[in-house]
């Protein structure tokens, strides 16, 4: 269940992002971008070395019991960029994406 | 006020329970097309006001009228409000109160005078506009209708009505936009006139015509109150598109525009072929993107047509799907809005029970019943037939269109309830079937490094041809498939001979297999035994460090030598090969005379081979349990000081990458 779930591309613009409606949702933005902060920290140390070590990192997304959620999303981003009629970049518009990603949000009432 | 409006959003709600009479219908129609109405049905008001003032009623019975009627309400007539209110102008015209009771009453047609369109119509048949031809043809010929005796038809009245559709039939053009797609579009269409025209052999032809197209041929008139055209049998609405469709839905035999005709399969069949001859190859992505682009439909659109057809998710389109594409932009061009998910006529599972059943029949039902049943088993079957899995995934896809789709859609689904409900829980399974199938190669490396650590299993034990008679022949078999043999990795030591011992042997056998000693009276036999060492060593993988060989050799020597010395012939038939491998053939001339000389021996003691036979196979399997526990041990140990390895590495390579930053700052 996630309060917030972000696609950002590689300029760091998001190309699609859907929260949990609540006030402090600017908050939740701000965490998307630094968990990727976090993230591309890990791989400028790794460096050249092995592809163990972000291995492990990415690792707490597999293995956890959001892998299943991870998966998903991943799943159908492919879907998405499967479609010939999608241009890489253009903001994510895809009914199939929005459901899968509803399914996965906080079902609040 | 609050009363007349709320009667009159129940009469926009209740317009449904209306029962028009047919020649109702026929009139209403062609008024409804005379007041041009647009996509979205809402008729042209100043239309409406013409034809309100030609019904020659006071202004204010006719505000009236347009007050309980709906329209007020909405603010714009649509149908079901323009047949009310044809109702209540009969009505008013008949001298009723013009309420909403009174429209359920039997009444003339409302009449109206000094209409000018009116003999334009008649004769409207190469008008400029498809629409108004198309309409106006309609329209000229409800006209007709009405002017003459209510009712009857004579044979003239349909030859003339015959040569009106006709007209415009042939003068319609398939949607302009689709020019660039070249002329074969029209086909389709152009072949739905004829059978339409086919039709019209007979007043009750016509008048079934005319009651023929479905509630799902109205979809277009997604306005709400629109319910007249599922509860009553709704004349055609005259407009643009829906002339087409009704074309088609007489192509269709059974009322549902989502289903691929004859014609359209053919011609989606050439289509594809101009693409990608191979029917069975696939369509890439970006060649259909250039193809469907042609159609000029919005891109958004496309990629939503795009996302319901692609069923498998591969960025390429098999036939089928291509199929379901270009049908699916097709109905879009006449106007039907988009669906959520794949109707059921348009799976691929359907496609393909289409085309093993050409002749299907007419009517929708056992079809839809055929669909109910056998969907899953044959969505099933779909799985093993075609190579790419068929799934339709979509589910809660957004309307681009707004409120239309999502009234069309409810109009879908009250008239396709049975078949749609068993599609999300298919969905369901083939969605979780078809997830795990294409995807079911991402394992991270991790998961790759594992696998590559296991080693590949030590191939099971040759089974060791147990034969108790030294004959010559099975040697020379055994001799000439020990290269190979041991090629493929005659691992054990060949313990399980059960040779013929000679006396002598026998006696030593027990003594031997008890003590392990490694007392091995011939030199050979020690050579031997190392050198299978050195063979089952080097074909297992990972062999370790020498202490561990020299562990087995010691452990194996002692096995193989009392199999040596019990199984002179045989074992040495194993060894043979070994022999032939390593070293050879001064150890081959040393194991043949080894042989020959306990033959003569063996003649003697014939009687008790049998059972020293039995024991000799009974030490054999005990043999072999023993080296199997022994390598079960030391794979064992291999594998766990293998994982200490791994650990010890790890644990370097955090440390290394702490100081690597050190390093760097």
């Amino acid at each position: 269940m996630a309060v917030c779930i972000a696609v950002i591309a590689k300029e760091n613009y998001p190309l699609y992002i859907r929260s949990v409606a609540t006030q402090n949702e600017l908050k939740f933005h701000y965490t998307v971008h630094t968990s990727l902060d976090v993230v591309e920290e890990k791989i400028s140390s790794v460096g050249k070395a092995l592809g163990d070590q972000r291995e492990l990192y990415l690792g707490l997304l597999y293995p956890t019991e959001d892998y299943k959620m991870f998966r998903k999303l991943h799943n159908s981003f492919t879907d998405v960029m499967c479609n010939p009629f999608y241009n890489p970049g253009d903001p994510i518009q895809s009914k199939a994406f929005n459901g899968v990603v509803s399914g996965m949000m906080v079902q609040t009432g | 006020m609050d009363q007349e409006s709320s009667a009159a959003a129940a009469a926009a709600s209740g317009a449904s329970f209306i029962s028009l009479s047919e020649h109702e219908q026929m009139y209403f129609s062609g008024l409804h097309g005379l007041c041009q109405a647009d996509a979205s049905g809402k008729l042209s008001s100043s239309k409406v006001a013409e034809l309100l003032k030609a019904s020659q009623l006071p202004a204010e019975s006719l505000h009236k009228v347009t007050e309980v009627c709906g329209a007020k309400h909405l603010g714009y007539f649509g149908t079901a409000q323009f047949y009310v209110a044809l109702k209540l102008l009969a009505a008013a015209q008949s001298g009723l109160p013009v309420r909403l009771e009174s429209v359920t009453a039997n009444l003339p047609l409302p009449r109206f005078v000094g209409l000018k369109t009116e003999s334009e119509m008649r004769y409207a048949a190469p008008p400029a506009a498809a629409a108004a031809a198309a309409a106006a043809a309609a329209a000229a010929e409800l006209q007709y209708l009405s002017t003459t005796a209510a009712g009857t038809w004579s044979p003239a009245d349909r030859s003339t009505f015959r040569h009106l559709e006709a007209n415009p039939d042939r003068k319609e053009p398939w949607s302009p936009p689709r020019s660039p797609c070249s002329s074969p579009p029209r086909s389709p269409l152009t072949h739905g006139s004829y059978p339409h025209a086919k039709q019209r052999n007979g007043v009750e032809a016509q008048i079934t015509y005319e009651s023929q197209p479905s509630p799902r041929v109205m979809a277009q008139h997604s306005f709400p109150g629109h319910h007249a055209g599922k509860a009553t049998a709704e004349p055609p609405a005259v407009t643009q598109t829906s002339s087409e469709r009704d074309q088609q839905v007489t192509d269709e035999c059974d009322n549902d525009p989502w289903r691929i005709t004859e014609e359209q399969l053919e011609y989606y069949t050439n289509q594809f072929k101009t693409l990608q001859p191979d029917l069975d190859a696939l369509i890439l992505g970006g060649v259909a993107k250039n193809f469907f682009t042609k159609s000029k439909l919005p891109i958004p659109e496309l990629s939503h047509i795009w996302e319901l057809s692609d069923v498998n998710k591969d960025g390429a389109l098999t036939f089928h799907e291509f199929c379901i594409a270009f049908h699916l932009i097709v109905a879009r061009k006449n106007g039907y809005p988009l669906p959520e998910s794949l109707p059921p006529t348009l799976q691929p599972g359907f496609l393909l029970r289409e085309e093993e059943i050409p002749d299907t029949p007419g009517s929708a039902e056992p079809l839809i019943v055929f669909e109910d049943a056998e969907a899953r088993p044959s969505q099933m079957d779909l799985s093993v037939k075609d190579s790419p899995q068929k799934s339709t995934r979509k589910q809660g896809l957004e309307e681009d269109s707004g409120a239309q789709g999502g009234i069309s859609l409810s109009q879908e689904e009250q008239t396709l309830p049975s078949s749609y409900r068993p599609e999300p829980p298919q969905d369901l399974d083939l969605h979780s079937r078809t997830k795990t199938r294409p995807r079911s190669h991402s394992s991270t490396s991790i998961e790759e490094a594992m696998k590559k650590a296991e080693e590949p299993p030590t191939p099971p034990p040759r089974p060791q041809k147990t034969h108790s008679r030294a004959s010559s022949l099975d040697l020379n078999k055994l001799l000439q498939q020990g290269a190979p043999g041991v090629k493929s990795g005659w691992l054990l030591p060949p313990p399980a001979l059960p040779p013929r011992p000679s006396a002598s042997q026998v006696s030593h056998f027990p003594n031997v297999s008890e003590k392990p000693q490694s007392k091995v009276p011939q030199p050979n036999f020690a050579d031997f035994s190392h050198f299978k060492e050195e063979e089952e060593s080097a074909l297992k993988p990972e062999e370790p460090g020498p202490q561990s060989r020299f562990g087995l050799s010691t452990e194996d020597l002692q096995s193989t030598s009392t199999q040596d010395v019990s199984g002179m012939c045989h074992s040495q038939a194993p060894q043979k090969p070994v022999r032939r491998k390593y070293h050879a053939e001064s150890q081959d001339s040393e194991g043949l005379p080894p042989p020959a000389v306990p033959f003569p021996l063996q003649d003697k003691p014939v009687q008790k081979l049998q059972s020293k036979q039995k024991r000799t196979i009974q030490m054999a399997i005990r043999k072999n349990r023993e080296t199997n526990a022994v390598l079960t041990r030391l794979n064992s140990e291999l594998q766990q000081q293998l994982k200490v390895v791994h650990q010890e590495r790890v644990t370097l390579e955090t440390q290394l990458e702490l100081l690597r930053p050190l390093a760097s700052t």
